[in-house]
């Protein structure tokens, strides 16, 4: 059973491949160097401001060695969202290329699995290249901040899962700017990327503590900096894994109640 | 390779197409099949078998349940009740090995209008798990006879919409299915680029490759089905060949009269009341009477020793339309 769903899963990635030949190209932008641009004018801009009063606020640390880790982890947020908002969308709607799909051996589970593979291929890509920029930068302390990188893939699949089932109850695609809007950006301003959540409200930091982000950038920065606990570092995979599989299940729930009619 | 060879799994022997009769082997069994989405019912309970080697089409108005029924056969949609045997498989158990041995081009066009023409038909045939290498030589034989070939490396976005009706049936074919369903495979189309698809739908059936076809135009019906069945209302209102289904629902000839403009609607009831006896059925519409008969040129005969003076005669031969308006009445149903 498992190895069918991968062997078609295989299938459908071929597809996604295919039409990221044709599309790589415009992804460049939203992918490397809209995190690029924040990296250097937060890092660098900012964060020659922020260090020159001291860095005993952020433990000792630059400000850009601070936030890159954690821009890795929204960057692969965002990069996982925006794939799982529109071109589901147009395959159940626009273009219809899901229903295509599976009139042909493919099930509406194969599907999911082969648009998540998809998912997780531009993640780990983009944060790939990403990550060598940062570490260019001077932007990870220790070597083991590049651990960061399966992290980074791990929350960017823990939010395209249920995004995606999510975008299979939508008529239209009016609902992604609730995505954006509620979701994404605030997620990036308020998830620990750029200061420490216990600046903020006592409220809000409780909100962070539930976004999958925050737990990913903890985790990222810890690597980063050397200062991993092991039961927090557990805590946070877990809680990531946990968003990933339920987001899956409710991804094929959605995508079999959308396409099996 | 012949890209109309399909894989033979069926029966292998294709000269016993024809013969139906004898050696009648059932691709698609249908006993009191039923589709319900919520409180509506698309299909109320229909049988039906389509033998191997045969075009088999379902005629009806819009909503009459043909594309829900298609999709059934298609084993993408759940049956609500009822029994369905397709390839003599069970689509709610068997659905993906079904799936691989059809080939489906459904009524919109789903193509991939970002991919080029090529890469539709190769990415398709990634998904039945052909390898990239047989997707690729699949892919050119099958432009070839869909006359795409100096399309190949266009994007799908600028082509024609009979070109890609002509793709798509190209992308149906890519698996080498068994049963192929074509889900009003013309509409929208001008008459060259329904008559070019006719001539390669007509080769198909030649080839042995069994044919199921939605269509509402009658031609078409004609044209490319042995076997049909006329559906309205979710139900199946009369099954046959084309020649059958005239011959039980409609007369040999129509004799059409026309009394000229300024002859109202109330003044063709009147006149039809002086004809009705002349045909086995009169038809009164807006702008003519229809005479049904076995000889529409007594008929005329007939009417002009009553000194009834017709603007216009017309004496033609029964067609399906004639049946299908009998069956599914002229009543606009939306």
């Amino acid at each position: 059973m498992a190895a069918l769903a991968v062997e078609n899963g295989r299938r459908m990635f071929d597809y996604w491949l295919t039409v990221y030949k044709r599309t790589w190209k415009g992804t460049l932008i939203s992918s490397f160097l809209l995190p690029m641009l924040y990296l250097a004018a937060m890092g660098i801009g900012l964060g020659s401001f922020v260090d020159s009063n001291g860095t005993g606020a952020l433990g000792g640390v630059s400000y850009l060695q601070y936030i890159a880790p954690g821009l890795l982890a929204a960057t692969a947020l965002q990069i996982a969202v925006g794939e799982a908002t529109y071109p589901v969308m147009s395959g159940l709607k626009w273009q219809k290329f899901y229903h295509s799909m599976i009139a042909t051996p493919l099930r509406p589970a194969d599907v999911v699995y082969g648009q998540l593979a998809f998912i997780a291929f531009r993640v780990f890509s983009s944060c790939a290249v990403f990550l060598v920029i940062i570490t260019l930068f001077g932007g990870l302390k220790t070597p083991l901040g590049v651990l960061g990188l399966p992290v980074a893939l791990l929350v960017g699949m823990a939010v395209a899962s249920p995004i995606a089932a999510y975008a299979t109850t939508l008529d239209n695609d009016s609902g992604f700017a609730i995505v954006f809007r509620f979701g994404v950006v605030p997620a990036f301003l308020f998830s620990g990327a750029f200061f420490p959540v216990s600046q903020l409200p006592d409220w809000i930091e409780w909100l962070a503590y539930v976004s999958p982000l925050w737990h990913a950038v903890d985790l990222c920065r810890n690597l980063s900096l050397g200062t991993v606990e092991p039961w927090l570092a557990l805590v946070n995979l877990a809680y990531l894994l946990a968003w990933f599989v339920i987001g899956t299940w409710l991804a094929v729930r959605g995508f079999t109640k959308r396409l099996v009619r | 390779m012949d890209p109309l060879e399909t894989t033979g799994k069926v029966s292998g022997d294709r000269s016993s197409v024809g013969r139906v009769s004898e050696q009648r082997e059932s691709l698609v069994h249908v006993r009191g099949l039923r589709k319900s989405y919520g409180d509506f019912e698309a299909v109320r309970g229909i049988d039906l078998d389509v033998w191997q080697g045969e075009a088999f089409g379902f005629l009806g108005p819009n909503g009459a349940g043909k594309s829900s029924t298609m999709r059934m056969i298609g084993a993408v949609s759940p049956t609500s009740g009822g029994t369905l045997r397709i390839l003599g498989l069970d689509p709610a158990t068997d659905g993906p090995a079904i799936r691989a041995r059809l080939g489906v081009c459904p009524q919109d066009d789903t193509l991939d209008t970002e991919l080029t023409v090529r890469e539709n038909l190769t990415i398709y045939g990634r998904y039945f798990g052909l390898s990239r290498a047989e997707c690729r030589s699949r892919a050119d034989e099958l432009l070839e006879f869909v006359a795409l070939t100096d399309k190949a490396k266009v994007k799908v976005d600028e082509l024609s919409g009979g070109m890609k009706r002509r793709l798509t049936i190209a992308r149906s074919l890519v698996s080498k299915p068994d049963l192929l369903l074509l889900d009003e495979p013309t509409t929208g189309l001008d008459p060259q680029a329904r008559h070019l698809l006719w001539d390669k739908l007509f080769r198909l059936k030649q080839a042995g490759v069994t044919l199921i076809i939605t269509t509402h135009y009658m031609d078409e019906a004609e044209q490319l089905c042995d076997r049909l069945v006329v559906m309205d209302g979710g139900l199946i209102a009369a099954e046959g060949s084309p020649a059958e289904l005239i011959r039980d629902y409609s007369t040999r000839e129509v004799t059409e009269l026309r009394f000229g403009p300024d002859v109202m609607l109330s003044d063709h009831d009147a006149l039809a009341g002086k004809v009705e006896d002349l045909a086995q059925r009169v038809e009164v519409l807006p702008d003519r009477l229809l005479l049904y008969t076995d000889d529409g040129e007594r008929a005329v005969a007939a009417v002009h020793e009553r000194g009834l003076e017709p603007a216009a005669v017309l004496v033609r031969r029964s067609t399906l339309e004639d049946v299908f308006l009998r069956l599914t009445g002229r009543t606009l149903v939306d």
